[in-house]
């Protein structure tokens, strides 16, 4: 695993060193203890998928996995994801091959603008990785904390269930 | 957000004499679902934040047979706490309500322990507690002292932790066997603008408990006695009769109040009939002792 040095924060008293893996790739940084994860993967490494849009985990635009688990990088401190795995959309592309709920999302239209698609798409990640069969009920439960103001969520849970037979089927 | 700086305690102890030394200068910090949120608007700053997640024990969610009730640790997040096997066996009402808490990503960094300690009023977690009588276990470097949630909570944020005490486990007594027990939000926002939860317990075809609390409508969550009182001792068959004058008993009492979620008059309506449409789905959970 390659180890990367990113530029370290100046003139901090505070500054912490931390280890983080993104996407694969470890890194060690030097942060500021304030300094949240969504400033570090857009400020620092940036990857701009994850995005910043309500700012009070309300939207889910900024959803990334550490250690597969969603939260919102936007109230998270990036001193949290420290010896952890953090996942962005950037990470989710294997061997140059779309991620089966990626190629879902595609093949079913399951976004327009793309504003929260990489938050919306994290968040089925997650959700197919603990229920691999999940009902319209279940996923609409899972993924009420991602908004999308132009699908109407149709399509959206479209791309789910058909990521779901995909992953299941073991094709992509 | 401002600059701050995290400290790493081992102990409970140390962590209460961090927050002893610093005062108004420090906060505990575990999940930081709300922390971060008035720290990032500006509202508050802390020049420290004391990270209680370092200190090893604070987590867990375990059943103590002994004393009949379940310990869930400070640092139990409420995930954690949905996903429990324990929860689900003796508390499953708790671990149905903390399924719908906030979202998904909420869950899996908040605590209940902070959501009892932040005391925000739109919260689900506290009326369901206090419908099970639960206590908090609150320490300092040299005290340790149980408090009954419902004197925990002392208005809107407020709540009856003293400096340098840390909130270190909820215990919560399991719901009486055979005992029906239901909860029922509602809203429009992301918060809840009325949570309603009611405890039947019949025995020989009488209610011999009745417990009604009423959460989100006012500045805590509350029991609501005159409610209680109108329920317990009720015949089972009859029961449906009195649902209407407990639920205005509980609007009478739920000290509402006009927020952007709602007017009051608008809550005590909701609790109104909340109270009688969540009794009758406690009713229909009861299992009867003979």
């Amino acid at each position: 695993m390659a180890t990367t040095q990113a530029a370290p924060a100046t003139g901090a008293k505070t500054a912490l060193d931390i280890r983080i893996t993104v996407n694969g790739k470890e890194y060690n940084m030097q942060i500021e203890p304030q300094e949240t994860l969504l400033e570090v993967l857009r400020n620092r490494l940036h990857l701009m998928g994850a995005k910043r849009s309500c700012d009070s985990q309300v939207c889910g635009t900024c959803t990334v996995l550490v250690d597969g688990m969603p939260v919102s990088a936007c109230t998270y401190l990036a001193y949290e994801a420290r010896g952890k795995e953090v996942t962005t959309i950037e990470g989710l592309m294997q061997d140059g091959r779309l991620h089966p709920v990626q190629q879902a999302f595609l093949e079913n239209n399951g976004f327009q603008c793309g504003f929260c698609t990489p938050g919306m798409i994290l968040a089925a990640v997650s959700l197919l990785r603990e229920n691999p069969n999940p009902t319209d009920e279940e996923i609409k439960r899972y993924m009420r904390g991602n908004l999308c103001r132009c699908t109407g969520y149709v399509k959206i849970i479209e791309s789910i269930k058909d990521a779901a037979r995909r992953m299941n089927s073991g094709a992509a | 957000m401002k600059r701050f700086q995290i400290l790493e305690p081992r102990t409970v102890a140390e962590a209460s004499r961090m927050l002893q030394e610093h005062g108004d200068a420090a906060r505990i910090y575990a999940g930081g679902t709300e922390l971060l949120l008035v720290l990032k608007e500006r509202l508050l700053h802390y020049d420290y934040l004391v990270n209680i997640k370092t200190i090893p024990g604070l987590g867990g969610i375990d059943w103590d047979q002994e004393a009949g009730e379940v310990r869930i640790g400070a640092l139990a997040t409420h995930r954690e706490i949905e996903r429990s096997p324990v929860i689900a066996e003796y508390v499953p009402l708790l671990a149905e309500v903390e399924k719908k808490v906030a979202n998904v990503r909420v869950r899996n960094v908040g605590t209940l322990a902070g959501n009892l300690c932040f005391a925000e009023p739109h919260a689900d977690p506290g009326t369901v507690l206090l419908l099970h009588d639960a206590r908090v276990v609150l320490e300092t470097a040299t005290e340790r002292r149980e408090l009954p949630l419902a004197e925990f909570f002392i208005d809107a944020l407020t709540v009856a932790l003293e400096p340098g005490e840390i909130l270190t486990e909820i215990r919560v007594p399991r719901t009486p066997p055979g005992a029906g027990a239901a909860y029922t939000k509602f809203g429009h926002l992301e918060r809840p603008m009325v949570g309603v939860g009611v405890l039947l317990q019949a025995r020989e075809g009488t209610i011999i408990d009745a417990r009604v609390a009423v959460g989100c409508a006012g500045p805590t969550p509350r029991r609501m006695p005159e409610a209680e009182e109108i329920l317990r001792g009720a015949a089972l068959a009859r029961v449906e009769e009195q649902l209407a004058a407990a639920g205005e008993a509980a609007a009478a009492h739920c000290d509402a109040v006009d927020d952007l979620h709602g007017t009051a008059e608008y809550k005590r309506h909701l609790v109104q009939v909340l109270v009688g449409r969540v009794a009758r789905q406690a009713l229909q959970r009861i299992k009867p002792i003979a």
